[in-house]
């Protein structure tokens, strides 16, 4: 996190969103700028990105402003390479001098690193199209630039709006933690020795809110939120307040569940952990490390044969999209399952080299992972699941990677006969992440579409329910 | 300090005292109850080792100041990453757009708070060359690799940070502070036929590096993560259900911060939103407890001589014999409770609000020698070490997730068990403690607190202590 570039002229917030071209403009100087001083320096490579954003928050709790804040944010981040030692630095200072000092630093820290066989920039030859050859950056070519004039009073009117519209949506409604509207604009450069410059640019606008509800057993907590890329596609200030309320009081007189093994169905929300979880351990960083129960797991199957996991980096409005990743390589669209086979490790070149493997573009993390939704409504897989539960809400780290073995802190609802019988909490659910791969069961029809990895409903096998 | 940190970040601007109040008073012109500036200036190095070679270096400068303009409980905040006066006049005049009419007025800038340094303001950056953080990281590998031949791999990494702040309020506070931070991690993986399992330990302080380049003390760490690894690969299926629990001494002391600490942050129990909301003065423990939040210990990861609002760190006992005494406080949730701060206004860095958050958290020694604690146990597990956790203050429900924990059986321990998560409930985890050990202990400086998306340096400790149930996350 750093702060606001103010003392450069020509780079103020307002420019930033009428002007993103000249601000690219700025950035891509500044990277060449940068990278000719590196190799005047005695780097044999180098590679940079710049950022440079601005956004608005704005916050309402029980109809009075909690916090208005204006972020103005810009920040480089620097990597040489001296025969193959690496140092990296970043600042969020852009003046000349602070430049010259973070290429001195990283030069220096290059000399003490020790020479990486599998270090350097990606291949030459897997970059994508630069800037120049594309005629468009990012934000162009997938639609996601809509900036919007709006000042903190519209938005404190939104924040107030969501949160009144939760706060009278039912009497159990005592309390609230607020509402919030934000705003983000940001633009970034990377630039590499290779020659490649790519650009990307996008807004995002988000809401909020965060309501408390009572009854004779105690207070219970949520929330809802929305994401978009446009300020207009935000669901109404109503919807967004009102779910908060629906999901805060269907916690109330929460219990625990039996201890026992009985199915689990896990909402879009905690199916995307899954699916990250997935992501994690066949990421080539800790299969190197040998730190996953996916190694050598390449072309298995390790799903049932229906599920199907895809990336696709160019989708337009998508949250992450983009041609190039993180190190210039060009991204395409490609399967991660297919047929519930592993298809690919999620890979950037560094992890690659040292697999053996070519780099799958996924320096960065993966872009828009969507898990393939099924047939099936939500309520038909609870009828189906019969007696289990319902996941709504995991806490705390219980995660392995190195074995799969998983154990959280969970709530949600207890199910019996095919129907919700009550909600329940303070349990904990126990399993493998191998097993709970292969013996996944379903997959709803409610494919959540707002985040980065999307996933729909998933009915799992049994899993052991630490609860009475 | 003040000295210190004024040469930091207010001399190469040329910005004098005169100038804070100037821009203070530009700031609160009247109409804001509050207003403070945050000067902060921070330098981290990092060095890490994969694979037998130091691979990876990097530095980073962080500076900037953050402009917060008060108005009841709302706040008006901006920031700029250059300081000069200008800049801070932009940030104090955004800041200021949540003015409205009414104020208490500004006091003049006092003569700056110079409390007792818990620290020692040296460079730990520049403590040692490259060439000897790089050269410690090659000695901990080989030693590491020496210990046992089913370690396959290990990560060795070695993190500096090197922190100025300043802080201007309207209340007329001026104070600074210079905070060194180290911490060494280490992480290895032992194979042992087709299983695989991981060991991690690590430490660190706001003390000079030397100290962690000791050979007891990277030692320690490296023998530590190695037992872990070995200890893991013979563990067993964890059992599933309502059990006792004993808890070691030191870091399983994540349970207080979890199950109690956050539940008596101020900024909660102004909005009414915690678990333990109106409770002052009620029974939350059985009389063996007695917890605290202690910023005052020298040279710890969680210490503050002065908190970001500029309030000396403070010993402040949130339960006293079972009962909740003390809450956590920032100066404006402090205000609209009418209460005192308490040195807990804290924030990751300039481009971010303070909050009441935690210092080091720990409950203090009781009577029982820790071996009687766990032979008094019939059927239950024994969890020495975890990894973290997390906790819903509204309906007080916490985890916190075991990595070495045994199985108890007729008050001796069995075989080791694969991590689990535990869950309680913190309202009433504490009056089911029904043995407290006299080996009190904290951790060895490794702890991360997140809140709203700010992470800050935090240490937690306790004595062993028995728990009558505690729900158990395993599959067997």
């Amino acid at each position: 996190m750093s702060g606001a570039a103010l003392q450069r002229a020509g780079a103020g917030g307002d420019e930033l969103v009428s002007d993103p071209r000249r601000e690219i403009e700025n950035l891509a100087d500044i990277a060449a700028d940068v990278l000719a001083r590196a190799r005047a320096g005695g780097a044999d490579q180098a590679e940079v990105s710049l950022s440079s954003s601005l956004g608005q928050h704005v916050s309402v709790r029980l109809g009075e402003i909690d916090t208005l804040e204006n972020a103005r944010d810009r920040g480089l981040s620097l990597t040489v390479y001296r025969g193959r030692a690496s140092g990296s630095t970043s600042t969020a200072d852009l003046s000349p001098e602070a430049l010259e000092r973070a290429v001195d630093q990283a030069l220096a820290i290059a000399r003490h690193t020790q020479p990486d066989p599998a270090g350097g920039l990606a291949d030459a030859d897997r970059m994508a199209e630069t800037l120049r050859e594309a005629g468009a950056d990012d934000g162009e070519r997938f639609e996601l630039w809509h900036p919007a004039e709006l000042d903190m009073d519209a938005l404190v009117d939104r924040a107030r709006a969501i949160e009144e519209a939760g706060r009278a949506a039912d009497s159990r409604i005592d309390n609230s933690e607020g509402a919030s509207v934000d705003t983000d604009a940001h633009v970034s450069v990377y630039a590499n020795s290779h020659g490649f410059v790519g650009a990307r640019r996008a807004t995002n606008y988000g809401q909020s809110c965060v309501l408390v509800a009572r009854d004779e057993h105690g207070m219970q907590r949520d929330w809802d939120w929305d994401d978009r890329r446009s300020f207009d596609a935000l669901a109404a200030p109503e919807e967004t307040g009102c779910r908060a309320a629906e999901r805060t009081v269907r916690r109330l007189g929460a219990r625990r569940a039996p201890t026992g093994r009985v199915p689990v169905l896990f909402d879009p929300d905690m199916a995307k952990g899954l699916v990250r979880h997935l992501v994690g351990a066949a990421s080539g960083g800790n299969l190197y490390r040998r730190s996953s129960f996916l190694l050598d797991c390449a072309g298995e199957r390790i799903f049932p044969e229906w599920v199907e996991i895809v990336e696709d980096p160019h989708r337009v409005l998508g949250l992450r999209s983009a041609s190039f990743d993180a190190e210039g390589v060009a991204t395409r669209r490609r399967p991660l399952i297919s047929g519930g086979v592993l298809e690919r490790y999620v890979m950037a070149s560094y992890s690659a080299r040292k697999l053996g493997l070519e780099s799958t573009a996924n320096a960065g993390g993966v872009r828009n992972l969507v898990f393939a939704p099924g047939p099936d409504s939500f309520d038909a897989l609870v009828r189906r699941m019969g007696r289990g539960l319902i996941v709504t809400e995991v806490m705390g780290q219980g995660v392995n990677l190195v074995t799969g073995d998983y154990s959280r802190g969970a709530s949600g609802f207890w199910v019996e006969d095919g129907a919700i019988a009550y909600p329940v909490e303070e349990i904990t659910i126990a399993g493998n992440l191998r097993a709970m791969f292969r013996d996944l069961q379903a997959a709803g029809n409610d494919l959540e579409t707002r985040r980065n990895v999307q996933a729909p409903s998933l009915l799992l096998g049994e899993m052991t329910v630490g609860g009475e | 300090m003040y000295e210190l940190a004024h040469k930091t970040l207010l001399e190469p601007a040329g910005i004098g005292e005169s100038d804070l109040d100037r821009i203070l008073a530009r700031l609160v012109d009247g109409r804001i109850d509050f207003g403070d500036l945050y000067f902060q200036d921070r330098h981290s190095e990092s060095w890490s080792l994969e694979d037998g070679i130091v691979k990876s270096g990097s530095f980073s400068i962080d500076q900037g100041v953050g402009v917060r303009a008060v108005v009841g409980t709302g706040t008006g905040f901006a920031y700029a990453d250059a300081i000069n006066v200008p800049a801070l006049v932009q940030a104090a005049d955004s800041a200021r757009a949540i003015a409205r009419s009414g104020s208490t007025g500004r006091r003049a800038l006092a003569d700056p708070a110079n409390p007792k340094a818990l620290y020692a303001p040296d460079n730990p950056i520049e403590a040692a060359g490259s060439s000897d953080k790089v050269d410690l990281l090659k000695t901990i590998d080989a030693y590491v690799r020496s210990r046992d031949p089913r370690v396959t791999q290990v990560n060795v990494s070695l993190q500096c940070q090197h922190e100025s702040i300043l802080v201007a309020a309207s209340d007329g506070t001026l104070a600074g502070d210079v905070r060194p931070l180290v911490r060494l991690d280490v992480r290895v993986i032992a194979e042992q036929g087709d299983r695989r399992e991981s060991g991690n330990a690590g430490g660190g302080g706001r003390y000079a590096l030397a100290e962690l380049m000791r050979p007891e003390s990277w030692q320690h760490f490296a023998d530590e993560a190695v037992r872990q690894a070995l200890v893991n690969l013979e563990s067993e299926e964890a059992p599933a259900g309502f059990l006792t629990v004993v808890l070691g001494p030191g870091w399983p002391g994540v349970l207080l911060h979890e199950a109690i600490g956050h539940g008596l942050e101020g900024d909660f129990h102004r909005k009414g939103v915690s678990a333990f909301a109106g409770r002052m003065g009620e029974r939350v423990a059985t009389e063996h407890c007695s917890v605290v939040d202690d910023g005052t210990l020298p040279d710890r990861r969680g210490s503050l001589t002065i908190d970001d609002e500029g309030t000396p760190g403070g010993y402040n006992t949130l339960i006293d014999r079972g009962r909740l005494t003390g809450l956590m406080q920032d100066k404006l949730n402090a205000r609209a409770m009418g209460m005192k701060p308490t040195g807990n206004g804290r924030r990751e860095s300039f481009a971010h609000l303070p909050m009441p958050r935690m210092t080091n958290t720990y409950m203090l020694p009781g009577p029982h020698a820790p071996d009687d604690i766990i032979a008094s146990v019939d059927d239950g597990i024994y969890a020495v070490n975890f990894n973290g956790g997390q906790v819903d203050i509204t309906n007080g429900k916490f985890v916190f997730v075991a990595s070495e924990a045994y199985r108890i059986r007729n008050g001796k321990l069995g075989a080791p068990l694969k991590g689990a998560t535990l869950i309680g409930n913190g309202p009433d985890v504490l009056t089911r403690v029904s043995m407290v050990g006299n080996d009190l202990a904290l951790d060895e400086g490794v702890g991360v607190c997140g809140k709203d998306g700010q992470g800050v340096p935090v240490g937690v400790g306790q004595p062993t202590l028995r728990i009558d149930g505690l729900t158990v996350g395993g599959t067997a």
